[in-house]
């Protein structure tokens, strides 16, 4: 690799582990201050602007509390469990592709970590190392909640894991690839044109049912109501992370909160054009009429913010659906992942092989 | 500490062994079962109560409940008060709706007295009923969805609730522990306007009932997780004597308030809701239905309520005024009596049954002619209820245990007493 490979690959690094820290007190803001906004409520107001600082007088307080584990506890896997969680969290980012590419001096940037050309299984491979982390804590903590909530939370990402892979083979199948760079990309095509209005071919319109149960799945693997059944607070209180205080929690917190964003990174990549622009951002483009690399960072910046934007929107909407639906019981969770999530995307894929054939698709 | 617990944890597992639960030989996996005790501190074991569940994965298939863990020896206290002082205890016991409690305590009293209460203090506990229980239910469905997960839809009705205290705060300054009634009459007569305050209160409260129904009750995940759902049939409810709306959930068309009616209950019109399956949802669907009738019934008591004295004219159980107490000797003198001494009960017992909102409150007074009761037995509903946790949850999971627990309504301040 020469320097300026080096240099773009840790400046990438950086911006996505900083952007990633910084979106958990961000979000923990947003979804006290939103679900305050929907129970008539006010929430955090008084530390900062709006209580913008309130997330880091938390995560001060986090940082100051004594780090004790119980007597009970194996120490070893009890200490080790929390990283395991995060660590798979900031890796699943390290593929998303948040922008398209920009040439310097001849050399092309693009804007993702690594475009690895098996994308999509490594994405599966290290999300689903996370749910180690959570049986580590929920054996180690010999404790019978805990226990019962890394059950739950292992049944539940193995049953969710196989729906989320099959719903995606549709994608997979129209874009013919597993690399997540062409898929944003294939997404900016033109699906149909209805006078005026051009449908781009984003996963949302080729594949409604994998769009589905796709969420569904991101739903249940990142632990988040109505699948919240891990932690289930009424009734097995903390699952998993009942044993665990100060910094350790705050490890599973910010996890849970890095396994949203990369859901909602996955979702907008998958079936909402990834960095596609926006409607009317083209045009905006075109106005500005820049030229040279002036043009080329301008459309660069527009593609991150398109990128952000969606990311936000699915941010917001699982917030919205925390806050609004019950919480399911652990059999009829199974019922809906076997029962109805995996023939429904078994019959998506067979949909698409059919339209695959006669070329609609 | 470690040591002590794993006795207590083994005693109790033999005890469930040999008493409550038997061994099943023929099953390969007995030894794996888990015990598990959910409580008495666990968020959804509202109050202090303890349950010994034996696990079979999730499933619950046998259990062991335990209560009086928050006893204060109440209905002891009750015969070393004065008839007065006991009515702040009274607050403590259904502390989601300590209104009902006073005036239940109150009539019974007056009923030994044989005390007759003006109009106008009538009309107002039966708004202050009416009003607390409205907020007990609110409490309990809110609390019930919060336990499966919904928890918007509780603060919806806990923002209601506030504003109903604030109405019974302005009749008695507090919000929780009103203590608001005292024998033959009330402590303060309800402020100007008051009456005009609940109607708007009413207005507002039907709203966001309405508000509530359309956010939970067709939801898809809240009917699976609640119909069929810690079921309790007719029989059994009959069998373990049920009462209020998780009797009625079961088809037991039982109301105190229209079938032995107290105060004024014959002027007003409302309906008593009824349900047939006796599960979670219908328990629910009760309450929510029984929150709009109490509302009907408050705006109509809003209506027919007079200015008028709130104080029976009876010298044995009125308070002396203020102002003959500080201008005049005899006046304090029947003060200083009054609250020193107490004032004597004719000797007798005496029973009554109030429909508070978690079933037939009952207190039941002896008198032996002092100004203390003899005996002072009070019928909680939650501690019939909680008899019945048992059988409802068996071969159900622990969510549906959290959720029948939820639906019941336990109060450990009236379980325990």
């Amino acid at each position: 690799m020469t320097n300026f490979e080096w240099l773009t690959m840790g400046a990438k690094i950086a911006f996505i582990v900083v952007v990633l820290l910084q979106v958990v007190p961000i979000m923990v803001w947003v979804e006290r201050r939103g679900s305050a906004l929907m129970q008539n409520r006010l929430g955090p107001n008084r530390i900062g602007p709006l209580g913008l600082l309130q997330s880091i007088c938390d995560v001060v307080k986090f940082f100051f509390k004594e780090d004790r584990a119980p007597g009970h506890v194996n120490k070893f896997y009890y200490t080790l469990a929390p990283l395991i969680v995060l660590v798979p969290a900031f890796m699943t980012f390290a593929v998303i592709p948040f922008a398209s590419s920009i040439v310097i001096d001849g050399q092309t940037v693009n804007f993702q970590i690594a475009d690895l050309n098996v994308g999509l299984l490594y994405i599966f491979s290290v999300a689903s190392l996370g749910v180690y982390g959570i049986i580590m804590s929920g054996w180690s903590s010999n404790n019978k909640y805990a226990l019962l909530g890394s059950l739950r939370s292992t049944s539940q990402m193995i049953s969710y894991e196989l729906s989320m892979g099959l719903s995606i083979i549709g994608i997979v199948m129209v874009f013919s690839s597993v690399e997540l760079g062409a898929i944003a990309r294939g997404q900016g095509e033109a699906f149909f044109s209805v006078g005026m209005l051009t449908i781009p071919k984003w996963g949302i319109f080729i594949q409604p049912i994998g769009f589905i149960v796709f969420l569904t799945s991101v739903f249940a693997e990142t632990n988040r109501l109505p699948f919240d059944l891990p932690e289930g607070e009424s009734e097995i209180v903390a699952g998993y992370h009942i044993e665990y205080g100060s910094m350790k929690f705050a490890l599973f917190f910010m996890a849970e909160y890095i396994n949203m964003t990369v859901g909602a990174a996955l979702i907008t990549t998958l079936f909402f054009g990834g960095w596609q622009m926006l409607p009317g951002m083209h045009w905006l483009l075109e106005v500005m009429n820049l030229d040279g690399m002036a043009h080329e960072w301008v459309r660069i910046l527009f593609e991150a913010a398109s990128f952000g934007a969606k990311v936000c929107f699915f941010m917001w909407f699982f917030v919205w659906v925390r806050w609004t639906i019950p919480r399911f019981r652990y059999d009829q969770l199974m019922d809906l992942g076997w029962k109805v999530m995996l023939p429904l995307s078994l019959v998506n894929i067979f949909l698409t092989g059919v339209l695959i054939y006669y070329k609609v698709l | 500490m470690p040591n002590d617990s794993k006795r207590e944890i083994g005693s109790l597992s033999s005890n469930i062994e040999h008493g409550v639960m038997e061994h099943d030989t023929d099953d390969l996996w007995g030894d794996s079962r888990v015990l598990m005790n959910i409580g008495p501190t666990h968020p959804s074991m509202h109050g202090a109560l303890r349950m010994v569940a034996q696990l079979n994965g999730e499933t619950i298939e046998k259990s062991y409940c335990e209560f009086g863990y928050t006893h204060r020896a109440k209905e002891k206290l009750g015969e070393n008060r004065t008839y007065h002082q006991f009515v702040v205890y009274t607050d403590r016991l259904n502390y989601c709706s300590a209104l009902i409690n006073n005036v239940a305590y109150a009539m019974a009293v007056e009923k030994l007295m044989g005390v007759e209460l003006p109009p106008r203090a009538i009309w107002i506990r039966m708004m202050c009923a009416e009003i607390a229980r409205i907020m007990d239910h609110l409490v309990c469905v809110g609390i019930n969805a919060v336990d499966l997960g919904a928890f918007s839809f509780f603060l919806y009705g806990f923002h209601q609730r506030e504003e109903g205290y604030s109405l019974i705060e302005e009749l008695c300054g507090a919000r929780l522990t009103t203590s608001y009634t005292r024998i033959g009459g009330l402590m303060h007569d309800a402020p100007e306007g008051w009456e005009k305050r609940c109607k708007a209160w009413v207005v507002k409260t039907r709203k966001v009932i309405d508000e509530m129904d359309e956010l939970l009750t067709g939801n898809k995940i809240w009917c699976q997780r609640t119909i069929g759902v810690g079921v309790f049939s007719r029989q059994q409810c009959l069998d373990y004597s049920f009462s209020g709306p998780v009797a009625r959930a079961a088809g037991i068309d039982l109301d105190l308030r229209r079938d032995q009616p107290c105060m004024f209950y014959k002027n007003v019109e409302f309906d008593v809701p009824i349900a047939r399956n006796g599960d979670v949802f219908d328990r629910y669907m009760v309450r929510m239905e029984e929150i709009r009738q109490s509302l009907n019934i408050v705006s109509q008591c809003a209506d027919k309520i007079q200015p008028g004295p709130i104080w029976a004219e009876d010298k044995r159980v009125r308070i002396p005024d203020k102002d003959v107490v500080h201008n005049t000797m005899e006046g304090m003198i029947h003060h200083f009596k009054f609250f020193m001494h107490g004032f004597d009960v004719p000797e007798g017992e005496a029973y009554t049954q109030f429909e508070a909102a978690n079933g037939e409150l009952g207190f039941y007074i002896v008198s032996k002619g002092s100004p203390r009761a003899h005996r002072m037995r009070i019928r909680g509903p939650s501690v019939w209820h909680f008899q019945g946790l048992d059988p409802m949850v068996k071969g159900s999971k622990i969510a549906d245990a959290v959720a029948a627990l939820g639906s019941i309504n336990i109060i450990a301040g009236e379980l325990d007493r």
